[in-house]
Parts: structure tokens; C-alpha cells; sequence
């Protein structure tokens, strides 16, 4: 079981590197790109933490097989902020108190930025459906749809 | 630690060769969403992985009214819930879909996975059943075709033999007047799996009240999903009163063959079944009726969100 060559975009850079074939796309980006704002919670595809946006759809990383991610597309959350500003929904998280302890938020605001892609205007009740893979043990939810509706108010406008 | 080798196939004929040469110790995998959860809790320990992914051909939808829906095993559950002809024509697949995990696996998730793992609660499955849905399998020794109501065997077990492959799942087009919808209940409105899921298609004749057709399939009650044909049989030819539903939901409990375990009882699990195969030919009765009930709504009815 050698490591196998995996050429894949992490955050708009090219990566090249050597993956056990067995391991998913969140113990790499982890524990070979070192990567560890991704986080795993459950790694059976129940809670959400590990979202990341692969070749433009939000995913749970834990469920990917880091092989059969060659030659794509993967951003974490380390991806959105610029040098000068956060990404809008991290800003929005921070403002709105949409976080607590902190574990949930990368995959949550994964999963905001891939609702937000598809669907730039959305209903709180669609923010609800979008994040319902995302578990929180903290926040009760509430602040978390105010910050993804913020995030998408101040999105829209800037359009 | 388990460990396993990766192979990837570079088409189908190149599947079927990875599969017949490693045999038994091999496992085919697309989304892999059910597989790496299986084989971490060790329930499946490959010497290696067939990754079918890549092969873009086997991914696709179509549909024309002469052949039907054409749904390429590796489409994921997001193309199919998203796929304006499913939405439009077959309602209960495209609630299905949506009721299925949560966006993030939706994503990865593929139609042929959910129909190959063959779990009694497998979301998409009641409502391929409902439509008449024919597998297209393909193996070392050519292509069969095979109905999805006999491709299933028991839990996780299926008419595949060694080396075969599922590539295409194809459902006969709706007639006109035709509604349907599924309904998934379970303790969390994402990323779980059904307590009771119910598919029900209802098509009527010109007259617009008496039932041509009716398929009704249930899922978690029994060792596989199936058809509730008693239940079925009840309604075909006759005028859909309140009434008669009834009949049909106490028909497709009694046809229910539940287990107790953590997401309900037996007793409930039955209860449940009644309930919500009258709330789907209800709903499916008044869209064959031509009432348009938007996809948000059918979501809205199809799944409960737990916030």
C-alpha cells in the first residue's frame, strides 16, 4: 500500500503530492497540506465539519477518497479570506455572534458559501435545508441563519 | 490498520476486468459515501477499491417521452434532485433526492449507490420502484436487464453476481394525469436515515377521478424496499374516495414487516406507514389532478426540517 502520486488545486495552488490510497480527502488536507482549519468531527458524513467546496460543490471531506480527487478543485476555509478582509460570511459569523466554541464553524461556513454560489438570495427557510448536514452543539442555529442571510444581503449588494 | 489499494478504472470494460481479477476481495466505489463509513466501522475490508467515478459516460440524465428517464448510475443525488424533467414528471424521485443526507453528500452520493448498498431505508429507492424502474447491469459476460423489484435480495445483498456492474437505471415515462411524491420520516430532517420512507404515484384516467394507476413502495419496514401491491390493487379502477385511501394505507400496513431499533418501534413503524401512504396519495392525487404544487413545497411536505 504505497503512497500514490495526487496531483490536485488546494486553495488555488497546485499541489503535488503522495496520499495512502486509503486515506480520505480531509486526513489529507490535514495531515499531509496541514491544513487543519477543516476540521473532523464525526467522520462518518453526520455533522458537517469537514464541509469543503470540491470543484465547486460543498462536500464532506471525510467522505471523499483523497485519491479520486485527481486533478481537482478543493477550497477550504482557508481559501475565502483575502490579505486585507474576511469573506464576507466569515465577517457576517463574527458580527452576528454566529459561532461559539468554534469546532462547527469552518464546515458551516463551507456550507454558507456553497448555498450562497447556487443560490445567491436565499429564503432563511432554504439557509435551513442548506445547513441541515451541519451540526452545532452551541448556537441553537438562530445566529448562524442571520449571519448567512447577512452574508448574502452584503454579497448581493456588492454585485 | 485497514488499508486497501486504489484502482482506477479507466472505463467500463476496464471496471469489469479490476472486478474479475481481484474477485471477492475488490468493492466497487463511486461516491464512496456509504463505503468509507462501512469499511471504517470495519463491516467491509477490501483488499482494494474499484473507483467507477471517472467514467463520465455513466453519469448522465436524459429523458424523451418514447424512452423514458434515463438516469446514468453515477449521476449523483443532486443532479437527480435538481433535474427539471424529474422534477416536473416524476415528483416522488425528485423529493427522494432531496430528502436524501444533506447537500454535502448529495454531492458525492450517486443514484446507482444508493440502489446498490440496497438498505431497506435507502431514500431514492421507493420511488424507483414506484416508477417501474429497470436496471441496466452490465458484466464479463455482456448486458442484462433486470427490475429493480428483483434486484434486491435482502439487506445490502443484491442480484449482482462477481464482476457485474450497474450502469443505468431506466423508468418508463409517466402517463398523462400523473402525481406522485414521497415522504421520508425520521429524528433528525438531515443527514439520517429513514424511519419510514413512502413513494406514491397516482394516475388518473380522462375523467379526471377514477385511478388508472397506482403504485405505492415503502421503505425501512421491511428487509429491502418494496412494492405495497395489495395496497395497489385497491385503488386501480376505482373512484379515489377519502375513503378507499384509507383502505389502500391500512392495506400497505398491513403489508409493512417492520423491526424495532433505534429510530422507532415496530408498533410505530406501522402506524407511521398508514399515516404517511395516506398523506402521499393524497398529495399525489391532487397533483395527477393538475394541481401545481411547486418543488419547495414538495420538499416542505417531503421532509420535515429539525430546526
Amino acid at each position: 500500500m504505497n503512497k500514490q502520486p495526487l496531483a490536485i488545486t488546494v486553495n488555488g495552488h497546485e499541489r503535488q503530492i503522495f496520499v495512502a490510497p486509503y486515506y480520505s480527502l480531509l486526513d489529507t488536507l490535514r495531515d499531509e497540506l496541514r491544513l487543519t482549519g477543516t476540521k473532523k468531527g464525526c467522520d462518518e458524513g453526520d455533522c458537517g465539519a469537514c464541509t469543503v467546496i470540491l470543484d465547486g460543490k460543498p462536500v464532506t471531506s471525510c467522505l471523499v477518497l483523497a485519491m479520486s480527487a485527481q486533478g481537482s478543485d478543493v477550497t477550504t476555509v482557508e481559501g475565502l479570506a483575502t490579505p486585507d478582509a474576511l469573506h464576507p460570511v466569515q465577517q457576517a459569523f463574527i458580527e452576528r455572534g454566529g459561532l461559539q466554541c468554534g469546532y462547527c464553524t469552518p464546515g458551516l461556513i463551507m456550507a454558507a458559501v456553497g448555498l450562497l454560489q447556487d443560490n445567491p438570495r436565499p429564503s432563511a427557510e432554504e439557509v435551513k435545508f442548506a445547513i441541515g448536514g451541519n451540526l452545532c452543539r452551541c448556537t441553537g442555529y438562530t445566529k448562524v441563519v442571520e449571519a448567512i442571510l447577512l452574508a448574502a444581503d452584503r454579497m448581493a449588494s456588492q454585485c | 490498520m485497514l488499508r486497501f489499494d486504489f484502482l482506477e478504472a479507466r472505463n467500463l470494460r476496464h471496471a469489469i476486468a479490476l472486478l474479475q481479477r481481484h474477485g471477492n476481495d475488490s468493492r466497487v466505489v463511486a461516491g464512496s459515501t456509504d463505503f468509507l463509513v462501512r469499511w471504517r466501522q470495519g463491516f467491509w475490508r477490501p483488499a482494494a477499491v474499484v473507483n467507477l467515478k471517472g467514467i463520465a459516460s455513466l453519469g448522465r440524465i436524459s429523458f424523451s417521452p418514447r424512452n423514458g428517464l434515463r438516469l446514468g448510475a453515477l449521476a449523483t443525488v443532486q443532479s437527480v434532485e435538481s433535474n427539471a424533467h424529474i422534477r416536473r414528471r416524476y415528483q416522488a424521485l425528485a423529493t427522494g433526492a432531496t430528502s436524501f443526507a444533506g447537500v454535502q453528500v448529495r454531492n458525492l452520493a450517486t443514484i446507482g449507490g444508493n440502489v446498490c448498498n440496497a438498505s431497506p431505508a435507502g431514500d431514492t429507492l421507493p420511488a424507483l420502484l414506484a416508477f417501474d424502474a429497470q436496471c441496466t447491469i452490465a458484466g464479463p459476460q455482456g448486458t442484462r436487464t433486470l427490475p429493480l423489484t428483483e434486484f434486491f435480495l435482502g439487506p445490502g445483498r443484491t442480484a449482482l453476481e462477481q464482476g457485474e456492474v450497474l450502469t443505468q437505471l431506466t423508468l418508463p415515462a409517466p402517463m398523462p394525469r400523473t402525481g406522485s411524491l414521497y415522504i421520508k420520516h425520521s429524528p433528525r430532517g438531515a443527514m439520517d436515515i429513514a424511519t419510514v420512507g413512502v413513494a406514491s404515484v397516482v394516475t388518473l384516467e380522462e375523467d379526471g377521478r377514477t385511478c388508472r394507476d397506482a403504485r405505492i413502495a415503502l421503505g425501512a419496514v421491511g428487509p429491502t424496499p418494496f412494492r405495497a401491491t395489495e395496497a395497489e390493487n385497491l385503488l386501480r379502477g376505482r373512484t379515489l374516495t377519502p375513503g378507499l385511501l384509507g383502505q389502500a394505507a391500512q392495506a400497505a400496513e398491513a403489508a409493512a414487516k417492520p423491526i424495532d431499533d433505534v429510530r422507532g418501534s415496530a408498533g410505530y413503524r406501522r402506524a407511521m406507514v398508514e399515516a404517511l401512504t395516506t398523506r402521499t396519495l393524497q398529495h399525489a392525487l391532487q397533483m395527477a389532478s393538475g394541481r401545481a404544487v411547486t418543488f419547495e413545497e414538495q420538499r416542505r411536505l417531503a421532509v420535515q426540517t429539525a430546526f
